[in-house]
């Protein structure tokens, strides 16, 4: 039966970083879909470079634990994992729409289908949505609410934008909130002025980030002036310019994202779907099965 | 297990088998095997009533071959533990009964027999003689990874090998298969290495080529490595990789040519390549190391030039915990260092009164 490796950045200074990835692998777990599943870090142990070796799989799907395609998931996954014959045509994509490509790795001569990321599989909109629900406490949330879809953003790498603007357009075409809009931490339209962006006044805030940390739990709240400090935490929703901001936290930490990790195993060939089946009953994705 | 190992060794004896000092054979409708003791013949369809006076022998082969994970590595960790090497069965199996126990890091993992079965007991070894009553007690392998987050005071342990894993806590029954899994929570891929490096073909990725790999922000610590010499990382060995910071060996030297002198540590399981927090720190010290000495001038007694060597030595050490407030005779004490600072530093916090004036 084949492993499934989880990669995710990881800290040096923030404990709670893994926490969504080992969360996310214990779902899976416990599906028994995987001979083996197994977290694996940049920052933290097993690091991406030896964590192929503690597994007995010839086959090993590897899910990148990131939120775009970009310098850690077409360089430094890859080449960590000693993947000889990658290059990022590889995945042919249009920035958004990596699906896999199949290499030997040459640490262990095992098979790895290396997966795109998580960030930009067509299911994370409906992660997005339903950390919209589980903020405002309401199912049905939508009419009369804006959704903002927040991400890092760098000049450095367009790919970051497009993964953001790639579910904004999707949920958007939905008309399920009145307005959706990207916006960003490091690039134009800044999060900063989220109020000046929507009519609504209630806005939903996603982070479209994998854990919760510095820029989700210290910047953004500060930056869209939820709290003077972020030690001091904030109101959900909190009043902002005449405008109720929810704001909801890493989009990472939802349960749901646990199917979308299988989902991105399954486009790559894997047989998961009893797992599948499992894992929506118990994160609830019923939603993602009108895909 | 449904199969009994009597009526597994009755099937594998077809293709012979020769294992830790019993070989079994098959003739006709009869099982031949045979120990350094005992030589015995048993119906093959009923071979346990015939075997019981190799029951030892019986029973250690079938936990080697169908029980035990499987995968070399993990193989060899687990024969490791119980000296499988050294002893034979029958005297292997009367320590058992005991406990045998090995270190691992900071892991104390005691093998024993219960019902002719192996079970382990895994905890802290500075929890070696205490019951595992007073220890708070886990079954699930991943409850490990809750125990090597934070260290006894409550800090972040991002590296899992520091010496720092907290103890008050016990595996008190785990299979072999749980056992692995959980000692691979507390230190990843080490069981692994560790096997690698007894077959010889531990793969070492040297300081040079592992830091000629960095890209990104870290690609900027290559450029370290352009001078003669290589002292830079022998202080970068000394500061990370000593026994006090990580419980690795390191095997890695500044290339393939060139070994470090600096000491590798004692660790039971290698070493294999500069960890993410030794490039980390890297990036850190290729900026700093960057900057051209100058010369400053200003006086200090003698007892003060002491005193910041003291501090020094302190927070390298970690001792600054351990200076109790009003133990005024040590040159690192709060006060001490309080009053010097109140001495010698300007308003802006300059030593001396020089200003620092980066160029």
């Amino acid at each position: 039966m084949p492993a499934l490796v989880i990669a995710a950045h990881g800290s040096h200074l923030n404990p709670d970083s893994s926490t969504p990835t080992f969360e996310h692998a214990d779902t899976i777990r416990e599906t028994g879909a995987f001979d083996a599943v197994r977290e694996a870090f940049w920052k933290e142990e097993p690091h991406f470079r030896e964590v192929l070796r503690t597994l007995d799989s010839d086959e090993v799907f590897v899910v990148p634990l990131f939120v775009s395609e970009g310098y850690f998931t077409e360089e430094v996954i890859p080449r960590e994992l000693r993947l000889e014959e990658w290059g990022p045509e590889l995945w042919d994509s249009d920035g958004t729409s990596a699906t896999h490509a199949t290499c030997t790795a040459s640490d262990t001569g095992q098979t790895v289908h290396y997966c795109g990321p998580v960030g930009t599989h067509r299911a994370m909109s409906d992660v997005i949505v339903r950390r919209a629900e589980s903020v405002t406490d309401d199912p049905d949330v939508g009419a009369g609410f804006g959704l903002a879809v927040v991400g890092h953003g760098t000049e450095r790498n367009e790919n970051s934008a497009k993964a953001i603007e790639y579910h904004a357009d999707r949920i958007r075409e939905r008309d399920r909130f009145d307005e959706v809009r990207a916006l960003f931490m490091d690039e134009d339209p800044e999060v900063d002025d989220v109020t000046d962006f929507f009519e609504s006044d209630d806005i939903v805030v996603v982070p479209l980030f994998i854990a919760d940390g510095y820029h989700t739990q210290e910047d953004i709240p500060e930056d869209m002036g939820l709290t003077e400090d972020y030690r001091t935490g904030w109101e959900t929703p909190a009043e902002v310019d005449g405008k109720r901001i929810w704001y909801s936290g890493a989009v990472g930490t939802e349960p749901l994202l646990a199917d979308v990790i299988l989902e991105r195993a399954a486009d790559a060939g894997a047989d998961v779907e009893d797992a599948l089946e499992m894992v929506r009953k118990r994160t609830g994705g019923a939603a993602l099965i009108e895909q | 297990m449904d199969t009994s190992p009597y009526e597994a060794l009755a099937e594998a004896a077809a293709d012979g088998v020769e294992f830790d000092g019993l070989v079994a054979t098959r003739e006709g409708g009869q099982l031949l095997v045979e120990t350094p003791e005992e030589t015995l013949t048993a119906p093959v369809e009923t071979p346990r009533s015939a075997l019981a006076e190799v029951g030892e022998y019986v029973e250690n082969w079938f936990f080697w071959h169908q029980v035990a994970p499987q995968a070399e590595s993990r193989w060899a960790f687990l024969r490791w533990l119980e000296r499988a090497g050294g002893h034979a069965v029958p005297e292997r199996y009367d320590a058992l009964e005991d406990g045998l126990s090995r270190s691992w890091g900071q892991l104390r993992v005691t093998a024993t027999l219960d019902d002719d079965q192996r079970r382990y007991d895994l905890r802290h070894e500075a929890d070696a003689d205490r019951a595992a009553a007073d220890l708070q007690r886990s079954d699930d392998p991943r409850d490990a990874r809750d125990i090597t987050k934070l260290d006894a005071d409550g800090e972040y342990r991002p590296l899992k090998t520091a010496p720092t894993l907290r103890s008050g806590w016990v595996f008190p029954d785990l299979d072999a298969t749980d056992l692995v899994a959980a000692v691979d929570f507390f230190y990843p891929a080490t069981i692994e290495n560790w096997h690698r490096e007894r077959e010889g073909d531990l793969d070492i990725s040297h300081w040079h080529e592992t830091m000629a790999r960095q890209t990104g922000i870290y690609g900027v610590v290559e450029t370290w490595d352009r001078q003669e010499g290589h002292d830079h990382v022998e202080w970068v060995a000394e500061a990370c990789c000593d026994d006090s910071q990580c419980l690795k060996r390191r095997e890695w030297d500044y290339d393939a040519e060139t070994p470090l002198e600096t000491d590798g540590g004692s660790g039971v399981f290698p070493c294999r390549e500069p960890c993410s927090i030794v490039v980390s720190a890297a990036r850190q010290w290729t900026k700093q190391e960057g900057k051209q000495a100058l010369t400053y001038e200003f006086e200090l007694t003698p007892t003060e030039k002491e005193q910041l060597e003291a501090v020094v030595d302190a927070v390298a050490e970690g001792r600054i915990d351990d200076i109790r407030p009003a133990d005024v005779r040590n040159e690192a004490n709060q006060l001490r260092i309080r009053f010097l600072r109140a001495k010698l530093f300007d308003d802006d916090g300059n030593l001396g009164g020089v200003q620092t004036s980066d160029e």
